[in-house]
């Protein structure tokens, strides 16, 4: 039973204040809904969260399974079960995506990094990119090279179904996506979430929590948490915006 | 897998192959030539080997032109203070009897080659291998069959003997001793590999060649020539390694190919020399009509290193393409890695890709001629130099050169310089990788075009050297 949680963290970009405050938990097979308007700090968390290194903690704890992570560089915190999809990632035309993830799999199993993809691994790699509707030819591509929008959330999701984290931070994997990917990459998270991952993921349309129903919904607003509840949050915001959704609290 | 296991393992454990070498002993001498290169030793160098006269005055030749021909005024200076000759030894022959048995090779020999693998390398993946160390061959070997079809591949002193007027035709016809250091190679040559390959034979599997120094202040002048005969096809891989010594050698080989019509030559060099180690290497070869040739040019050890393998093509619809990867890693390293080609005929076309990794103070180069005669109608062109620079110490330099006397010719050039950014380094971190195998997985990726050209094993040897080189010395400043 893997467990992430996050104590009053706060964060600062350049010297300004991006989170004040945030404390939530998530453990294996809850999916929790980070909604937020624009600005709100959702990404900052994140990336914080992954470990990168723009990010500045002025306070507060993140705990993975009773440690706290804060202070390790983001290659351990991946080695612990933690993993991020990421809105934009990175375009890294020299690396194949075929070749990343096998890299990183042999990473997990104490393999060397450039040992053959072991067959059960391409094997799934295979079924994988069929549930997130990529191609064998994506796989060969540099990573996110020439990827759309869409592509690069596939891959990113793909790489989650992989890994198979502990927790999975998947920051807006819907956006970009036409109505099928929405489906499939709602699906895909779902059979993620009973496959045992603990996942937090946020988004800005209620297509995507309606496939995999979060068990949990948080309101990010100007970086603290504004609100909590269940489904209904959603659909509250749906009708009426964030504006209004944030002025009634 | 399993290829070349023990050589993984151990480079996967931190170790190179240069220290693998050096913890073997040094290997005993039955003559030794050292001091100022004159018309004496050259002599005592020729009678040493028996050799035909022409071969004596081909040595004496050579050494006049040295004498004239003018240094390069481009070598970086502690280069040429490090070349100072009269402190090398230009001829060692290790006190070891030639065989093309491993089991006769004295142990104390053996373990240099059983410590890269070489023995088993060969079992399982060579059609052929010759192994020098120091100034000779002690090793020499060719598969059955291929002796049956015709096939000769000698040590370049018996071919000397055994085929004087086949070796005659090309010996330093192809690269005449035209600059300083192919002139002081042709009076010092020593060893090198002869492989002459009949009318249409094709030998499917890597015939290699395989170089080591043992020990330092030593200059080594292998010759290798390989002749192609029409219809022909043949993989000639050359492997250079040597422990890590106390002060510098120095290495000053040949190779000359000639492809005669129809026949297509790939040659092979993955340089692995331990860092004190400066090499030249003298590449050329002439293609006849419709023959291909393709140079591979792996540099990654060594401390500096000027080599541009060359084709000429002579024959109508030849074609060629020159591979370079080069890694320039480390402080004061200089490694200049070219290519040159003549279009001397019509319809003849060449592609270069120039792949180069500078990091940690490092400088590489690529240099670059291409060269269209007037009356070759038709030639096409293409020369690609990308270079990845890891840091700010670093640098990569590209130097191309076109001469084109054709308005038919279609000569193109493209150049591409990257980084790598610390997004690229933070995305993988995220997955997983350390800022080491980060940086190698990337730099893996950007010659993987080229190493997966190769032969298995050796682009696994190659990528796991890489890997090393980015894990032990490729610290971010």
């Amino acid at each position: 039973m893997a467990e992430l949680r996050i104590e009053d963290l706060a964060i600062s970009v350049d010297g300004k204040l991006i989170i004040n405050g945030v404390s939530f938990g998530v453990r294996s097979g809850e999916v929790l809904a980070l909604m937020g308007p624009n600005g709100s700090g959702k990404t900052t968390l994140f990336m914080t969260i992954a470990g990168h290194p723009r990010y500045n903690v002025v306070r507060g704890k993140v705990m993975l399974d009773g440690e706290d992570i804060i202070k390790l560089p983001p290659e351990e915190r991946f080695l612990r079960g933690l993993m991020v999809a990421f809105q934009t990632p990175t375009v890294v035309p020299e690396v194949r995506l075929s070749t990343l993830i096998t890299a990183m799999i042999n990473k997990i199993n104490g393999r060397k990094l450039t040992d053959p993809a072991p067959p059960s691994l391409v094997n799934s790699l295979m079924k994988g990119i069929q549930e997130v509707g990529l191609t064998p030819a994506h796989l060969s591509r540099g990573v996110n090279h020439g990827f759309s929008g869409g592509e690069m959330k596939r891959s990113e999701i793909l790489q989650l179904l992989m890994v198979k984290p502990k927790v999975a931070l998947i920051d807006e994997p819907d956006s970009g996506l036409d109505v099928d990917g929405v489906f499939a990459v709602g699906k895909a998270l779902l059979s993620l979430a009973n496959s045992g991952t603990a996942i937090v993921l946020t988004t800005h349309s209620a297509k995507i929590l309606h496939v995999v129903k979060p068990t949990r919904v948080l309101v990010l607003n100007r970086g603290r948490i504004a609100a909590e509840g269940g489904m209904e949050l959603v659909e509250e915001i749906e009708k009426v915006g964030y504006e209004n959704f944030l002025k009634a609290r | 897998m399993g290829m070349r296991q023990d050589l993984y393992n151990l480079i996967e454990d931190g170790i190179t192959p240069e220290e693998v070498l050096s913890k073997n002993t040094p290997v005993r001498r039955s003559v030794e030539i050292k001091g100022e290169v004159t018309k004496d030793v050259v002599e005592e160098l020729s009678k040493i080997k028996r050799e035909p006269d022409w071969m004596m005055r081909l040595r004496l030749r050579s050494l006049e032109l040295f004498n004239k021909l003018p240094t390069p005024n481009w070598l970086p200076n502690w280069v040429l203070d490090n070349i100072n000759l009269e402190d090398y030894i230009s001829y060692a022959r290790p006190d070891v009897n030639r065989s093309s048995n491993w089991d006769e090779i004295p142990p104390e020999v053996r373990q240099y080659y059983e410590a890269l693998n070489i023995p088993e390398i060969e079992a399982r993946a060579l059609m052929g291998l010759g192994a020098q160390l120091d100034s000779e061959i002690i090793y020499i070997n060719i598969r059955k069959q291929l002796a049956e079809k015709g096939v000769v591949v000698l040590p370049m002193e018996e071919a000397v003997q055994k085929y004087p007027d086949l070796v005659k035709q090309y010996f330093m016809r192809v690269f005449p001793p035209e600059h300083k250091f192919a002139a002081l190679h042709g009076a010092l040559w020593s060893g090198g590999v002869f492989v002459y390959v009949p009318p249409g034979v094709r030998i499917e599997a890597p015939i290699e060649g395989f170089f080591l120094i043992s020990n330092a202040g030593e200059g080594q002048f292998e010759h290798t020539l390989v002749v192609a005969d029409k219809g022909s096809y043949i993989h000639y891989i050359e492997g250079c390694s040597a422990p890590r010594l106390s002060k510098y050698s120095f290495h000053d080989g040949m190779v000359e190919i000639y492809a005669h019509e129809g026949a297509k030559v790939k040659f092979t060099t993955v340089q692995n020399w331990s860092r004190n180690v400066i090499n030249f290497n003298n590449k050329r070869a002439i293609a006849e009509r419709n023959a291909e040739v393709e140079w591979v040019e792996a540099s990654i050890g060594s401390v500096a290193s000027f080599v541009y393998p060359s084709t000429i093509l002579k024959g109508e619809g030849a074609k060629t393409e020159i591979t370079g990867i080069t890694i320039a890693n480390g402080k004061g390293h200089v490694k200049e890695n070219g290519a040159k080609v003549i279009h001397d005929a019509p319809n003849t076309s060449s592609k270069v890709v120039n792949k180069s990794i500078s990091a940690n103070g490092g400088t590489a180069v690529y240099k670059g001629v291409v060269y269209v005669r007037r009356g070759a109608r038709f030639v096409r062109s293409h020369v690609a130099c990308d270079s990845l620079v890891l840091d700010g110490d670093s640098k990569a330099y590209t130097i191309p050169h076109d001469q084109v006397f054709d308005d038919t010719a279609v000569v193109t050039h493209e150049a591409y310089t990257g980084r790598i950014s610390e997004d690229k380094i933070n995305y993988l971190r995220t997955r997983g990788l350390t800022e080491e195998e980060a940086k190698s997985l990337i730099v893996l990726g950007f010659i993987s075009d080229v190493t997966e050209g190769l032969p298995f094993e050796y682009a696994m040897v190659l990528n796991r050297v890489i890997m090393l080189e980015f894990s032990k010395y490729g610290k971010v400043a």
